[in-house]
């Protein structure tokens, strides 16, 4: 792995303030900080639409930022984006290379625009790591979804960047593929290369060191991913019995119960305050004839009533904005 | 951060890849090649046939044997069928207007006394004007017509009037100012309509389709200069212009027999500066744009003008002054200059510099206003 000038060991790779971009009347971001140590696997969550793919392409320089400042690999985000973006293997949301090109070709271009040398042998790698040798003269835009992805990824790392920027690197990737690809980064992560990695998956969240949750632009929680439980301090209920509709409708009145969300064949029941929790679920349960039983409160558990006070807040002030507005 | 500084690894690999998918857009790549072929017959058929049995009437204000003979002479041509035969000037417009006819000869009250008396009497030529191609063939038919028309008249005692010039004058009417060009005018004109409606279309869709397909944004993630993708995705278009140009001179030389007069130099020259002043144009709208759509349109804005004011269809000047004006900035203006001065008139480069110049003033300033478009980022 190339050291670069700009950062050393245990320095910030990812060093931003106040990042905020306006679309029009959004504000997709809205005053980001995002702190990233060098050779961290840092995940970017956040329900659809909360600006994580906006907040990566400020930090690459693909978007100007409207305001806020900072480092990336000890480069200034504002004004050395081409430094920048020699360093940075950024793998877009959407496939984003040439569908018209065969597998290689497309290793091949990303590797010539970095300027690489021996391009043969790392395309000749890529491909042996990918598995795709036998299939390298295949038209790209003919693979299937999840190969699709596979080769986006390999193309973002064949310049063995500093900074990995992931936006939703295993969207529709197979588990097998999946296991793989974190087996890698974490490698990577070994040698000092910086992961800031976008997901929807559960499982791939509790794989990072730590985690930045963002809803309607704004950061709400940026932690150590073993930190997190207790510092949100969800207790939760696992509820199974016949009618479940009907337990959960009756749970969503009692109070202490915050957030109630199904979970395969049980219910969950969360909320911050554990007894009246537990009180509010025992006099369902024994009304209803429910099996309960306390569980740790998960990740999806913790995101979600996150995301659901925000909705709240949102709501009432938009309500107050409203409401100046007719005054 | 210098503009003009680049990495020419970078563009070859930018020209690379431009270089396969134009081989894999395989219909893209044959009408390409066919346009200049498909263009050649279209307007070769239109200047290699003489317009014929154009539709005519004629409107006699008097009767005498010279007008009868002239009738006689116009029937007995190949170049017109008289349709009818209007008695007076209302029954002859409306024969025009109607379309029934395309011409309307007339011959004025007095005519022949006039002649016999070298007033120079006119006849008068009313063209349609929606066809001044056709026009221009007439115009000249009929005064070949009435020439050989009235030559037995002139004979014995009227034997004064056959000298040359001809004692009567043809007025002709129009709207449209017929080309008058013909094939040897009109071939070298249409290799610089080729070269622009191919050259700028194709560059026009250059970053607009790498946006519209999403892969703008791994493109502009890597660490690739505006100049470099500028350079990168136009020179593999040269090569497409060198192919259609090598077509028209073929189609020039062994079909149309136009003769290459000039200087094979000033005519590389010509055709570099034209090509990449193209290519510059219609990637500056590629940078305008936003869809593939907007820079067809956008395309056609440009050509129309290309087409109707720079001489290639109507004479220059007899433009009206602000359409000289945008003519001049137009890149055909010049290269129609260039080309059939090289070709027809055995021009050598000191002779084309005036149009040479201003066509490199052109390209520099295109390419300069495209780089200052360029946008690095998605905003
Ligand atoms: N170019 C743009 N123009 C206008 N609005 C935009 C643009 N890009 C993003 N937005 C808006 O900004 C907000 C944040 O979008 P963004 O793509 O960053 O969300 P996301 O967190 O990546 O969502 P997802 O999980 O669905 O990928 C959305 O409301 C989106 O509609
Ligand atoms: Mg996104």
């Amino acid at each position: 792995m190339t050291l670069n000038g700009g950062s050393k060991n245990g320095e910030l790779v990812i060093d931003v303030r106040g990042l905020t971009k306006r679309f029009g009347d959004l504000v997709a971001v809205d005053d980001l900080e995002l702190k990233v140590p060098r050779g961290a696997i840092y995940g970017f969550l956040g329900p659809n639409g909360s600006g994580k793919t906006t907040s990566i392409r400020m930090v690459c320089g693909l978007l100007k930022p409207d305001a806020g400042e900072g480092r990336v690999l000890g480069y200034d985000v504002l004004s050395q984006s081409s430094e920048i973006k020699e360093r940075v293997g950024y793998m877009t949301q959407k496939f984003s290379l040439y569908e018209d090109l065969s597998i290689r070709e497309n290793l091949e271009f990303i590797a010539r625009i970095y300027e690489l040398g021996d391009a043969d042998g790392r395309v000749d790698r890529a491909l042996e790591n990918l598995g795709l040798v036998e299939r390298q003269t295949q038209i790209s835009g003919k693979l299937s979804g999840g190969w699709k992805q596979r080769l986006a990824l390999a193309c973002c790392m064949i310049h063995e960047p500093d900074l990995l920027l992931l936006d939703e690197p295993t969207a529709g990737v197979d588990p097998k593929a999946r296991r793989d690809f974190w087996d890698r980064i974490r490698r990577f992560a070994a040698e000092g290369v910086t992961t800031l990695v976008s997901t929807h998956y559960m499982d791939e969240a509790v794989q990072c060191d730590s985690i930045a949750y963002i809803a309607y632009g704004k950061k709400l929680l940026d932690a150590r991913t073993a930190d997190i439980p207790a510092m949100i301090g969800l207790h939760a209920w696992s509820i199974e019995g016949p009618d479940l509709a009907r337990a959960a409708d009756l749970l969503e009145q009692e109070p202490g119960v915050e957030l109630v969300a199904r979970f395969g064949t049980a219910i969950h029941a969360c909320g911050k305050d554990r007894a009246a929790l537990a009180a509010a679920v025992q006099r369902v349960s024994a009304r209803e004839s429910l099996h309960a039983e306390e569980v740790e409160a998960g990740f999806e558990e913790i995101f979600i009533q996150l995301t659901a006070g925000r909705e709240n807040e949102q709501f009432t002030a938009g309500q107050a904005t409203a409401g100046k507005a007719r005054a | 951060m210098n503009l003009f500084e680049l990495s020419w690894r970078r563009v070859k690999a930018i020209f690379l890849k431009e270089l396969v998918q134009m081989r894999r857009d395989r219909l893209t790549f044959a009408i390409m090649v066919m346009m200049p072929v498909m263009q050649l017959v279209l307007f070769g058929y239109a200047i290699n046939t003489d317009p014929r049995h154009l539709p005519a009437a004629v409107e006699l204000r008097e009767d005498g044997p010279m007008t009868r003979s002239f009738l006689a002479s116009l029937k007995a041509s190949s170049y017109v069928d008289i349709v009818a035969v209007a008695r007076n000037e209302e029954e002859g417009e409306r024969l025009l207007r109607s379309g029934k006819a395309s011409f309307l000869i007339v011959v004025p009250e007095g005519f022949e006394r006039r002649l016999v008396r070298q007033e120079r009497p006119q006849l008068l030529l009313a063209a349609d004007a929606s066809d001044p191609v056709a026009a221009g063939g007439v115009v000249s038919a009929v005064s070949e017509i009435a020439r050989r028309a009235f030559a037995p008249d002139f004979e014995g005692p009227l034997s004064y009037l056959s000298a040359s010039p001809a004692p009567y004058d043809i007025v002709v009417h129009r709207r449209y100012n017929p080309t008058g060009e013909t094939a040897v005018n009109i071939v070298p004109g249409l290799l610089g309509v080729i070269l622009t409606m191919t050259m700028v279309m194709i560059t026009s869709i250059a970053l607009t389709r790498e946006i519209e397909r999403g892969t703008m944004e791994m493109l502009l993630s890597t660490p690739v200069r505006p100049i470099e993708v500028m350079i990168g995705k136009t020179t593999p278009y040269v090569l497409v212009g060198a192919v259609q140009t090598i077509i028209v001179l073929c189609a020039a030389a062994f079909l149309f027999r136009i003769p290459f007069t000039g200087s094979w130099l000033a005519f590389l020259a010509g055709i570099s500066a034209f090509i990449a002043a193209n290519l510059m144009l219609g990637y500056l709208i590629s940078t305008v744009a936003r869809t593939q759509m907007q820079a067809m349109q956008l395309t056609f804005f440009v050509f129309l003008p290309s087409i109707l004011l720079s001489g290639f269809m109507f004479p220059f000047r007899a433009m009206p002054a602000w359409a000289q004006a945008l003519g001049e900035a137009l890149p055909i203006t010049h290269f129609l200059r260039v080309i059939r001065e090289v070709m027809l008139k055995e021009a050598g480069l000191a002779d084309v510099w005036g149009d040479l110049w201003p066509l490199l003033i052109i390209l520099v300033a295109l390419a300069s206003l495209a780089l200052a478009r360029f946008r690095r980022t998605l905003d």
